[in-house]
């Protein structure tokens, strides 16, 4: 079985968000950058799950400048067996999934994991796009994921509860939580990651569809209006007549 | 030129967060000056869909396919491309629900159409078109320009609340041009949490957090949730220990919720969870630790003990209800 796992790069779930340029970029003074959780916990690790299991050879791939590379080793010392970056910056959905496409087209995978979504873009639109750009089938917000064979059994959200589906693979899926528990890097991985090949391969012709005019932060909160905690009835009266939330 | 809609739909009623989306697709079908088509698929009655006008639609195409009743997304994203082809449709408009995430990206790619993924405020056609999203688990807000002729949005849930009006859309039955190899993804069973609210549909949430001390206390959780109509949540510790099932989970790795009212019970609000509920319109701290991050971000708060509290606010609310 041949898996690759899309792996975003993401500021830590802590990090200050601000921006600079007009509003117009996203100021990365000071901020760590990770492996888009939904990437890394679900998708990645259960890809490593099956190839423990069941025997597999799990690719990754990046679309971003040599300023990924960190992440992308990381993703490697986790236990992924080699990877590719896209050496190209762009936060246009169909932009990114139009490379990984590229790259998927002439390795011909059975598998391609991406998470739920990132979570600084929030799109949760590339795993869907590249499934498109592939004609593979695409689950989406999958929570289990299991391959007998050729077919692969998955859960997935659904609003109000869950629906179980079957698949002949290849195919491609978004994953959530519940697929996997998070794993952290040993330092035998460590090490294993820094002779592990890592391919920067040049971006294919592809148009951006989106761009961002501009980013807003949210207006601060009034703050907080507190009721001791034998006036209960005061907060059932307030949320009744002022919020008028029920 | 038109708009479109996809309105799905759960066990023959349109969702919610499809109404959602009928209600902006209209609006932004009016700001063009085109009408809004909403197109349906799988069994569902002509009644649930006429009222679709109710919220703008003109007209409503129906594929009346019950391998649709949960809708194959591949089978989907091919017969709106083709509603899309038929009524030439500019825009095309989705709920930000789990379907709609399954389906506008396939689309997107499809008809190479520029996409906006969770949109919180109507296009701005003053110069071109440009919604506003949420972004950095919303933190922050993005103004997103989608620079292509056809125009994918889809409509974040619980973030315009519905409005009906007067009006009966025209119910078409469209026969899209499907065949079994469309169909790739067989669904084996779906199961439902009955009698429960959605959660990522549901106005209102109650969650609690590892403060609850266990599972077996969720109790005055479920009661208070139960009086308000509400949904249940939890915090990730909770999740993670087992004592609440993973689909409870909001938070920056579970569910993002926007609902009117967020009632956090002994959850002292680590700035992963507050990305989860910072969409909420009103924030209720319950917590013992008048430290909790929390509070910062909350409208209302009571430093006390949840199981004195909570049970309490539960009778002051059924005072209110029963009136």
């Amino acid at each position: 079985m041949k898996i690759l796992v899309c792996i975003s790069k993401t500021p830590d779930t802590t990090a200050k968000i601000a921006f600079t340029d007009n509003n117009t970029k996203f100021s990365e003074a000071g901020v760590q950058f990770i492996i888009n959780p939904y990437d890394e916990w679900y998708a990645l690790v259960r890809a490593l799950e099956l190839k423990e299991t069941q025997g597999a050879t799990v690719h990754l791939i990046t679309v971003g400048g040599a300023d990924t590379e960190a992440v992308i080793r990381k993703a490697l010392a986790l236990g992924g067996d080699e990877a590719f970056r896209v050496n190209a910056d762009s936060h246009d959905s169909f932009y990114i999934a139009s490379q990984i496409a590229a790259v998927a087209k002439q390795e011909q995978y059975d598998l391609i994991f991406t998470g739920k979504e990132t979570i600084d873009y929030n799109g949760s639109s590339v795993g869907g796009m590249v499934a498109e750009l592939l004609g593979l089938p695409f689950v989406s917000i999958a929570s289990k994921l299991d391959v007998n064979g050729t077919t692969a059994t998955l859960v997935r959200e659904i609003e109000g509860g869950e629906e179980t589906v079957e698949v002949s693979l290849p195919l491609a899926l978004s994953a959530q939580k519940g697929m996997a528990e998070a794993r952290i890097p040993n330092m035998r991985g460590i090490m294993a990651a820094r002779t592990k090949p890592l391919k920067v391969v040049e971006p294919v012709a592809a148009e951006h569809l989106t761009s961002v005019v501009s980013f807003e932060l949210p207006p601060a909160k009034a703050g907080v209006k507190m009721i001791a905690a034998d006036q209960v009835e005061e907060l059932a009266r307030l949320l009744h007549e002022e919020a008028k939330v029920f | 030129m038109s708009v479109i809609i996809f309105a799905d739909q759960f066990q023959g009623k349109v969702k919610k967060s499809a109404l959602e989306a009928v209600q902006y697709g209209s609006k932004v079908a009016q700001q063009l000056g085109v009408p809004a088509i909403a197109i349906a698929v799988g069994e569902i009655d002509a009644a649930e869909l006429s009222a679709l006008g109710q919220y703008g639609a003109s007209k409503v195409l129906h594929v009346a396919d019950a391998r649709l009743n949960e809708p194959e997304a591949g089978a989907a994203t091919k017969l709106i491309a083709e509603a899309v082809a038929k009524e030439n449709a500019s825009v095309i408009v989705f709920s930000h629900n789990f379907a709609g995430r399954s389906i506008a990206p396939q689309l997107s790619a499809k008809l190479k159409a520029g996409f906006v993924a969770g949109a919180i405020g109507l296009p701005d056609t003053a110069a071109g078109f440009v919604v506003k999203k949420n972004v950095f688990s919303g933190k922050a807000f993005a103004n997103v320009s989608i620079g292509t002729d056809k125009k994918i949005v889809s409509v974040m849930p619980n973030s315009f609340s519905l409005a009906p009006g007067e009006g009966s859309a025209a119910v078409e039955a469209f026969a899209a041009g499907l065949t079994d190899a469309d169909f790739r993804i067989k669904s084996l069973k779906v199961e439902t949490v009955s009698g429960e609210v959605p959660l990522t549909e549901a106005e209102i949430v109650v969650s609690g957090g590892r403060g609850l001390k266990g599972p077996e206390h969720w109790g005055i959780v479920e009661d208070l949730a139960h009086t308000l109509g509400a949904a249940t949540a939890c915090s990730r510790p909770v999740a993670d220990s087992g004592w609440r099932p993973h689909h409870e989970h909001v938070g920056q790795t579970g569910f993002t919720v926007r609902p009117n009212l967020y009632i956090a019970i002994g959850i002292s609000g680590a700035i992963q969870h507050l990305a989860g509920v910072n969409g909420s319109k009103t924030i209720v701290v319950i917590n013992k630790d008048p430290e909790a991050p929390f509070f910062k971000a909350a409208d209302y708060g009571i430093v006390g003990d949840a199981f004195d509290v909570v049970p309490k606010l539960t009778e002051a609310v059924k005072k209110y209800k029963g009136n």
